[in-house]
């Protein structure tokens, strides 16, 4: 059952991977039929495996929950996962409200980074810690990543809106941070590749070194220390010298990981400018020709619309039910539940900004785009990096 | 005041943009524009119409959405501040805040700990920034909400024309057999639960409006949460207290006016087993070494029963047996008790036997509860013996003096007095863990060592909260004018015969899209043309 469930999900990301790739061709396909009504065949048998996929990963959700004997949205492989599915389910809600194959083009893709991103951290099948044994676990935890995926299919909009709308022909401040967005993408896929060489190679390098508190501790890297631990002293014959020693209270070995993503990032990115000699925006500019701006701001800001309420409901009300069950009190200012509240704050903003102040179009998919960055930020960074009581990365 | 009469003639108060009821421009500076401002129906806000006195400037300065989005994007940066680092309320105990932050994270710990970003959430300024969103939310509301309330409310069928053609949806069409046309729109207009009134040929159908007052829905739904918050320090309406209790223990649950009593039978920590629980966890288990799977604490719940004059131990009546355990809280009478901590084999019992020194002859054992020591034991035959101190976390101060740090039994230190037939004064003797010390000299008899017993101690959080059901309806207010407003659109489409022509025209509060395909498939094989959006048009152009 365990190894079904694994074969579902990697099942589910090739079909997205081939569904991606129709999604593409429909849009190549469309040039001189514009007048056809409706999708092309392209794209009827994109959002097809799509669809197949999507009840893939269905099945990879169910035959783990059977095997645990609880949801499996515990961890941050789960929690990603799960992520990546409501997305491409938000998606596929989308497609049919507003029949935009291009939708898919820049949705997929992120489902796709989201579940090879999350498969990077233990996938063991996890017994649940006493605060977890409750059935809040599930209905908070899979409404407030419903809530945050519709938020996101917005960061899809707002993206072919800008690919769209950003003159290319010289650069600005506008293909600066364009660029940035995609230079982030890439960096999440050079994690990925960077990760799994290792792994592949097996690569296991053990120090001693001295935290903060002057106490003598073990730590093994499965990457080639180019920052090493505090007074770290390599124990493991043959494998690299750290570059760098870092002090006692900065976390050398998660620094590491994030420098090598950053490397590896702008590796790819370098020479996909070199051989192209085009900005990644530039190349993406073609795709999304036959796109009418206003109606990806209408999608983005219907995506906010639809996943504002979810999400508050989701990451505030039922995380605040559960808090006062929990943990004696409904709010404690941890640092996930403050950033939920930041999110909150944040799109509330947008929504303002919107209505009053008339930040349609441009401004508007800017804003999606950071709100994005806010969300990833309080999944990533929040269970790595601030330690605080929802820090159950594992 | 002076009121704004019409051409129409309905009275509009002052400051009015686009008459209430027919939607003429009333005033010029909006004549030269292609569209109308359809914000707020173009009604007459307060803020915007005057700014004379002191409370002008105030409701104009929280009436503000430029303020409002200000105030929200503050408070976002400053939330975001306070989790760089832990705040204040989750740092171990170890030492002072003052000294910790800069001990942990140097000058970064320093400044942050100088600026009070360690502890953030409750610092003046933070509180100053949601009241003031608090204010901006009332007076936002009522600035926009009634102007809004009037306009729609006196709106006429028969819009001008000026109204009608700067329309974002706005069309022209020849009119031909229209009589028909009109029935078929309206049977179509009716299907998609519109509601239609008519007036002179003139068509306005109207769906959704409530949806125009879920903002204020939600807006009064958030001012009372935070009112909820705010009553929280109202004496009586909060109480947070921690309640540490031994096994076989029985201690008053504070903050009940000794009314309530608890008695903690067990505490029980489970972990889980790599054999035995679900086999598809080993690989888990193994990683991590030891996964806890239950803290749970046993426990009684009395009341006491009639009155107690002081000093007299109280009556108490079982009232039940429950399984405290993490998310299942005991509640009663608007109490809840949470399982929070514990602490392991806390040192409960330690016994001794009096003893000869050069024989080794036992004379007795004593059994000394070190929460409650005996001042005197007796042994029998003459035999006795005496605590004459008890120090039950016992360290030397800086003057080599025995004191003791805490109640509680950590490291237990004792002064006997060991009196036997042939030392009826008694001998003194300083014993504590793995140490003996005779003060007065050599002694003829020594305290033994010989055992110690250890209970669990539950940490049981008391809480109540009076403000619960407050906030809970505040959330409950704010999901409703939330779904309300993002989960409806209110459209209008306006049908307006002008000789022999028909003009539509058609505006949403959101989703655009929506209302051009409503209205496409209610003009289809009408005869009439789609009307068309005038923005797209532009940004053709």
């Amino acid at each position: 059952m365990v190894s079904l469930s694994g074969n579902l999900l990697f099942s589910s990301f090739i079909l997205y991977l081939i569904a991606t790739v129709f999604f593409a061709g429909s849009i190549k396909d469309k040039k001189g039929k514009m007048k056809e009504k409706g999708p092309n065949k392209w794209a009827k048998i994109a959002v097809f495996i799509t669809i197949v996929g999507f009840i893939c990963q269905l099945g990879y959700f169910i035959t783990r929950w059977i095997v645990a004997g609880h949801a499996p949205v515990s961890n941050m492989f789960e929690f990603g996962t799960f992520f990546a599915l409501s997305l491409v389910g938000a998606f596929i809600v989308l497609y049919y409200m507003y029949k935009t194959p291009l939708l898919g083009v820049f949705t997929l893709p992120v489902a796709l980074l989201l579940i090879a991103f999350s498969s990077m951290f233990s996938r063991d099948i996890s017994p649940l810690i006493p605060a977890l044994q409750s059935h809040w676990l599930y209905i908070h935890v899979t409404t407030a990543a419903m809530g945050q995926a519709i938020l996101g299919m917005s960061f899809a909009a707002g993206l072919i809106y800008l690919v769209k709308a950003v003159d290319q022909s010289k650069p600005s401040k506008r293909t600066f941070w364009l660029e940035t967005i995609m230079f982030g993408l890439i960096c999440t896929l050079g994690f990925v590749l960077v990760t799994t060489t290792f792994s592949l190679l097996d690569y296991k390098a053990e120090f001693n070194w001295i935290d903060k508190n002057g106490q003598q501790l073990k730590q093994e890297y499965t990457m080639p220390a180019i920052t090493g631990p505090n007074e770290g002293e390599l124990l493991t014959a043959g494998k690299f010298e750290p570059l760098v020693e870092m002090p006692g209270i900065i976390n050398a070995k998660k620094l590491n990981t994030v420098i090598w993503s950053l490397l590896s990032g702008t590796i790819i990115y370098l020479l996909f400018r070199l051989i192209i000699r085009k900005r990644v925006g530039a190349v993406l500019q073609p795709v999304v020709k036959n796109i009418k701006l206003d109606l990806v701001d209408e999608i983005g800001y219907r995506s906010v619309l639809i996943g504002f309420p979810v999400f508050t409901l989701g990451a505030l009300i039922f995380a605040m039910i559960w808090a006062q069950i929990a943990w004696t009190r409904f709010w404690g200012w941890d640092p996930k539940e403050v950033w939920a509240l930041i999110t909150f704050l944040f799109y509330a903003a947008f929504l303002h900004l919107r209505l009053s102040k008339g930040w349609h179009g441009e401004k508007s998919a800017w804003l999606a785009v950071i709100g994005f960055v806010i969300i990833m930020f309080n999944f990533v960074a929040v269970n790595l990096v601030i330690a605080g009581l929802h820090s159950y990365a594992g | 005041m002076k009121h704004v009469k019409c051409e129409c003639g309905h009275v509009n108060p002052h400051g009015t943009i686009l008459c209430e009821a027919c939607g003429r421009v009333l005033q010029e500076s909006e004549k030269d524009k292609k569209l109308v401002d359809m914000r707020y129906e173009g009604s007459a806000r307060r803020s915007q119409t005057y700014n004379k006195t002191i409370i002008d400037k105030i409701w104009n300065f929280f009436s503000s959405v430029k303020v409002g989005v200000w105030l929200i994007v503050i408070t976002l940066i400053a939330s975001a501040l306070g989790t760089i680092l832990p705040q204040e309320m989750y740092i171990p105990p170890v030492m002072p805040a003052a000294e910790y932050y800069e001990d942990q994270y140097g000058w970064i710990g320093k400044l942050y700990y100088e600026l009070g970003f360690h502890n953030l959430y409750s610092s003046w300024w933070y509180l100053v920034l949601i009241a003031s969103i608090g204010i901006s939310l009332v007076i936002c509301s009522l600035d926009r909400m009634i102007p809004l309330w009037r306009a729609l409310k006196a709106q006429r069928v028969a819009r001008h024309e000026g109204f009608l053609k700067r329309q974002r949806i706005f069309g022209v069409s020849e009119a031909s057999n229209l009589d028909v046309s009109y029935e078929k729109i309206k049977e179509r207009l009716k299907a998609k639960r519109y509601n239609i009134r008519e007036e002179d040929g003139n068509i306005l159908a109207e769906k959704g409006r409530f949806s125009r007052w879920g903002p204020y829905v939600n807006h009064i739904g958030l001012i009372i949460f935070l009112i909820g918050g705010m009553l929280r320090f109202v004496p009586g309406m909060y109480i947070d207290e921690v309640l540490w209790v031994r096994e076989g223990e029985t201690k008053v649950i504070p903050e009940t006016d000794g009314q309530y009593y608890l008695k903690n039978n067990k505490f029980i920590l489970e972990v889980y087993d790599k054999d035995k629980d679900n086999k598809a966890f080993s690989n888990a288990i193994e990683e991590k070494g030891m996964v806890a799977k239950n803290y749970q604490s046993d426990v009684t719940l009395y009341k006491k029963k009639g009155e107690t004059v002081a000093g007299q131990a109280p009556e108490l009546e079982k009232v039940k047996d429950y399984s405290i355990k993490v998310n299942e809280p005991l509640k009663f009478e608007g109490y809840a008790l949470y399982q929070v901590s514990y602490k392991l084999d806390e040192l409960n019992q330690m016994t001794f036997r009096l003893n000869k020194k050069d024989s080794e002859e036992s004379f007795g054992e004593i059994k000394i509860d070190l929460n409650d020591p005996k001042d005197r034991y007796d042994l029998g035959n003459g035999y006795a013996v005496e605590v004459v101190s008890y120090f039950p976390d016992f360290e030397f101060d800086d003057s080599g003096e025995p004191i003791t740090k805490s109640k509680v039994p950590n490291n237990p230190a004792f002064v006997f007095k060991m009196i036997s037939p042939d030392k009826k004064d008694g001998e003194i003797s300083f014993v504590a863990i793995q140490q003996t010390i005779e003060p007065f000299g050599d002694n003829e008899y020594k305290m033994n060592f010989a055992g110690i017993d250890t209970k669990h101690v539950s940490s049981i959080t008391v809480r109540k909260d009076l403000t619960l059901w407050i906030i809970a309806l505040g959330g409950l207010i704010f999901m409703i004018g939330v779904a309300q407003g993002s989960y409806w659109n209110h459209r209008r489409i306006w049908l307006r015969r002008v000789n022999d022509e028909v003009w539509i025209a058609g505006h949403t509060n959101k989703n655009w899209h929506g209302l051009k395909r409503e209205i496409q498939s209610v003009l289809e094989g009408t005869g009439i043309d789609d009307p068309e959006d005038q923005v797209q048009k532009e940004t053709k152009e």
